[in-house]
C-alpha cells in the first residue's frame, strides 16, 4: 500500500505541476508549512502566528506598491497605465438576464405603446389618487397616509369602513381616479402597499418596510406644493420598466423646476428605496490633485445638495397583476416565490 | 346495572378524561354535551337517559340515550333529523322528548337557538370577504431584512440622487432657471482637453465631419422614438434642439433615460472605450459649439 501510494504521489505531483505550471518546490513548501493551530505550546503559537500575519502584511503592502509604481511609471512614459483591478460587487455578478431592456428594442417601443400607463405618461389625463387603508386600524397609518398626501400632488384620502376592495375599485373608477392606493396594516404597523392603476390598470403589491416619517428625520425639510421631479433609476428589466411606468402614472408629468422637489425611487437588488427630498445646487471649490489635468487650478464645482423631507421607506415587489384586484380570477403577471431566492445574484426588477 | 350516582362519584372526584378547568370555570369536552358545562345534570357519562343536539353539515340531528340500550354502546344513541325550521323543529324536539325531564327539555331548546343562530352567522360571513393571513417562515423575514441592509448599503442613494441631478443639470433639462457659469466653463475646459487630445490620437477627424451632416436624419429617427416615450441612447440631441418647445418632455424621456443610461455607462466604461469616447466627442463637440455661440452672443449682448 505504501508502495503504491509513493509512485501514486510521485506521478501526482508531477502532474499537478505540469498542468498548473507552478514549480514542484512549491508542492513541497506547502507540506513543510506548519499550521500555527497544530502548535500545542500557547506561547509559541501566538508568535508563529503573529509572525505569519506580518509577513502577509508585508507581502500585501509590496504588492500594492509595485502596482503603484508601475502605474505612475506607465503614466510618466505616456503609455497606458495597466488594467486597474475592478472589485467584484453583487451588482456587476449579477445573473445574466434575458429580460433586460435594450435601448433598440422594437418590441418594447410597441409595448409600451399598446400599455395601460399610456394616457397619462402621454398627458392626455392627469393623475388623481385614492388613498384609503385596510379594515385595521394602525397607529402610524394615519401619519404616513398625511404624509403620503403631501408627496403625491392630487390625491385624496377615503377612510375603509368595510367595503370590499372590489367596490371600492369600482367606485373610484366611477369618479374618475387614476389609481388607488391602500396602505395595508399588519400588526398595527402600515405593511404593505397595494397600488391598483385604473380603470383596468395592473395591480402591484408591494411589501413596505423600514419606514421612516418625516418627524423622525433629523433635520428635515417641509416640502412644499409645487409638482415634484421623478428619478428613477435601475429599473433595468422589463418587469423593473413596467413597474417604474407605474410609479410614474402616480405623478403628473409637468414637474415644476422651480420648486426643487424631487421623488426617487431607486432599485437596488429588487429592493425599491422610496425617498422625498429638496434639492439646491451650490457652487463649491474643487481642488484637483493634478491627477486628470495639468492644472492644478482650484476649480469650482456645482453641487447640488439635498434636504430630505416626507417619508422615506422600501418596497419590495410581491406580485404584479394584470387586471385590478382579483386575487382568485386575476392574471398575475408575476409572483415571488420562495425559490426564486435562491441565487444570491439574480435579480428581477 | 347502571349507576349514575356511582359513576359521578368516580368522575368527578378521581379523574375524567373530557373534564377540563379553566380560570373561568369546569368544562365538559366530551361531544355529546347539552350545555357544555361539567355538571352532575349535564354530564353525559352519568345520565343513563340523555339527549342532544348535535350537527352536522349545517343540518342539525337529536340524538337520545335511554337506559334500555345502555348495554348495547353501538346503538346508544339514536339520532332523529331536525328540519330546518326552527318552530318546526322545537315541535319535533317536544315530540320526542315528550316525557322527559323538563330541565332537559330546557337545555336543549336552548341549545337549538344558539346553534341555528351560529348557523345564520357563519353562512352571513362565509358571503363577505375575509382576510386570509399568510405567513412566512421566520427565516425569510430574516433574510429580507438581512438583504434590504446590505441593499441600503451598496446603494448609496444620495450620491446617486445628486449625480443624477447634476446630470440633468448638465443637459440642460432645468432651462434657464439656473445660470451656473462655472458650470460652462468647466465643460468647455474639459471638452476642449479631450478635443486636443482627440487631435493628439488620430488626424482622421475630416471623415468623420460627414458624418455629423448625416446626423440630421438620425435626429428625425430619434425624434419619432421621442414620441414613443422611449429614447435610445443619443436623445441628449433632443434635449438641446428642443429645449424651446418643452422642457415637460425632456423630463419624462430623460427619467426613462436614467433607466437605460446607467447600464449603457457601464457598458461603455469596460468595452469599446475608445469608440464610445469618439462618439462622444462628436456629440460633445457640437453641442459645445452651438452652446459656446449661444452663451458668447449673450454675454456680448449684455
Amino acid at each position: 500500500m505504501g508502495f503504491k501510494r509513493k509512485k501514486g504521489d510521485g506521478d501526482g505531483e508531477e502532474m499537478e505541476s505540469e498542468v498548473r505550471g507552478r514549480p514542484s518546490f512549491n508542492t513541497a513548501e506547502r507540506r513543510n508549512v506548519i499550521l500555527p493551530s497544530m502548535i500545542k505550546n500557547k506561547d509559541k503559537r501566538a508568535k508563529v502566528y503573529a509572525k505569519q500575519k506580518h509577513e502577509k502584511k508585508v507581502e500585501k503592502q509590496k504588492k500594492i506598491k509595485a502596482r503603484d509604481a508601475a502605474e505612475k511609471q506607465a503614466l510618466e512614459l505616456g503609455e497606458e497605465p495597466p488594467q486597474k483591478m475592478v472589485p467584484k460587487t453583487i451588482e456587476n455578478t449579477r445573473e445574466a438576464d434575458e429580460t433586460v431592456c435594450r435601448p433598440d428594442d422594437e418590441e418594447l417601443f410597441a409595448d409600451i405603446d399598446a400599455d395601460e400607463f399610456n394616457p397619462v405618461l402621454r398627458r392626455e389625463v392627469t393623475p388623481k389618487v385614492l388613498i384609503t387603508t385596510c379594515r385595521f386600524n394602525s397607529t402610524r397609518g394615519p401619519a404616513f397616509i398625511s404624509e403620503l398626501q403631501s408627496v403625491i400632488p392630487n390625491s385624496d384620502y377615503r377612510k375603509r369602513g368595510t367595503y370590499d376592495l372590489k367596490k371600492i375599485v369600482e367606485y373610484a373608477k366611477k369618479k374618475d381616479y387614476t389609481s388607488l392606493i391602500v396602505v395595508h396594516t399588519n400588526r398595527r404597523e402600515p405593511d404593505a402597499l397595494l397600488i391598483i392603476g385604473l380603470p383596468n390598470g395592473p395591480t402591484a403589491h408591494f411589501k413596505l418596510s423600514n419606514l421612516v416619517l418625516r418627524k423622525d428625520i433629523k433635520n428635515h425639510g417641509n416640502p412644499t406644493s409645487h409638482e415634484p421631479e421623478l428619478v428613477l433609476n435601475n429599473f433595468t428589466t422589463r418587469l423593473g420598466n413596467r413597474v417604474g411606468r407605474f410609479f410614474q402614472s402616480l405623478f403628473p408629468q409637468e414637474p415644476n423646476f422651480r420648486g426643487r422637489r424631487v421623488v426617487t425611487f431607486h432599485n437596488q437588488r429588487d429592493f425599491i428605496f422610496f425617498r422625498h427630498h429638496r434639492y439646491i445646487f451650490d457652487v463649491k471649490e474643487d481642488k484637483q490633485s493634478g491627477a486628470k489635468g495639468k492644472d492644478g487650478v482650484a476649480k469650482e464645482r456645482v453641487k447640488p445638495r439635498l434636504q430630505e423631507c416626507g417619508p422615506s421607506f422600501t418596497l419590495k415587489l410581491v406580485t404584479l397583476q394584470h387586471g385590478t384586484f382579483d386575487t382568485k380570477g386575476g392574471e398575475f403577471e408575476w409572483v415571488h416565490k420562495p425559490e426564486m431566492d435562491t441565487s444570491r445574484r439574480r435579480f428581477f426588477l | 346495572m347502571q349507576h349514575d350516582e356511582v359513576i359521578w362519584q368516580v368522575i368527578r372526584h378521581k379523574h375524567c378524561s373530557y373534564m377540563a378547568k379553566i380560570e373561568t370555570g369546569i368544562f365538559c369536552r366530551n361531544p355529546y354535551n347539552v350545555t357544555g358545562i361539567c355538571n352532575r345534570s349535564s354530564c353525559p357519562l352519568a345520565n343513563s337517559r340523555y339527549a342532544t343536539i348535535r350537527e352536522h353539515e349545517s343540518v342539525f340531528y337529536l340524538y337520545m340515550k335511554t337506559i334500555e340500550r345502555a348495554h348495547m354502546p353501538k346503538n346508544l344513541w339514536e339520532r332523529v333529523k331536525l328540519p330546518r325550521n326552527y318552530e318546526k323543529a322545537l315541535e319535533t324536539i317536544d315530540k320526542h322528548l315528550l316525557y322527559w325531564p323538563k330541565l332537559l327539555q330546557h337545555k336543549i331548546k336552548q341549545r337549538l337557538t344558539k346553534m341555528t343562530q351560529m348557523r345564520i352567522r357563519m353562512r352571513k360571513l362565509a358571503l363577505k370577504t375575509r382576510e386570509k393571513i399568510m405567513t412566512t417562515p421566520r427565516r425569510d423575514k430574516k433574510r429580507e431584512s438581512r438583504r434590504e441592509e446590505k441593499a441600503i448599503k451598496a446603494a448609496v442613494l444620495d450620491k446617486a440622487i445628486e449625480t443624477e441631478l447634476l446630470e440633468r443639470l448638465k443637459k440642460g433639462i432645468y432651462g434657464d432657471i439656473y445660470n451656473y457659469p462655472e458650470l460652462e466653463w468647466n465643460k468647455v475646459l474639459d471638452e476642449e482637453k479631450q478635443v486636443a487630445e482627440g487631435v493628439e490620437e488620430q488626424e482622421e477627424e475630416e471623415p468623420e465631419i460627414e458624418y455629423v451632416e448625416g446626423y440630421e436624419e438620425l435626429e428625425e429617427e430619434e425624434d419619432m422614438e421621442d414620441f414613443s416615450g422611449f429614447p435610445s441612447n443619443g436623445s441628449g440631441f433632443d434635449d438641446d434642439d428642443e429645449l424651446d418647445s418643452g422642457d415637460e418632455e425632456e423630463d419624462d424621456d430623460v427619467e426613462e433615460q436614467v433607466v437605460i443610461h446607467k447600464k449603457g455607462k457601464r457598458d461603455s466604461r469596460k468595452a469599446d472605450d475608445v469608440g464610445k469616447s469618439k462618439k462622444k466627442k462628436r456629440v460633445v463637440v457640437e453641442v459645445e459649439q452651438e452652446d459656446g455661440d449661444v452663451r458668447q452672443t449673450l454675454k456680448t449682448a449684455h
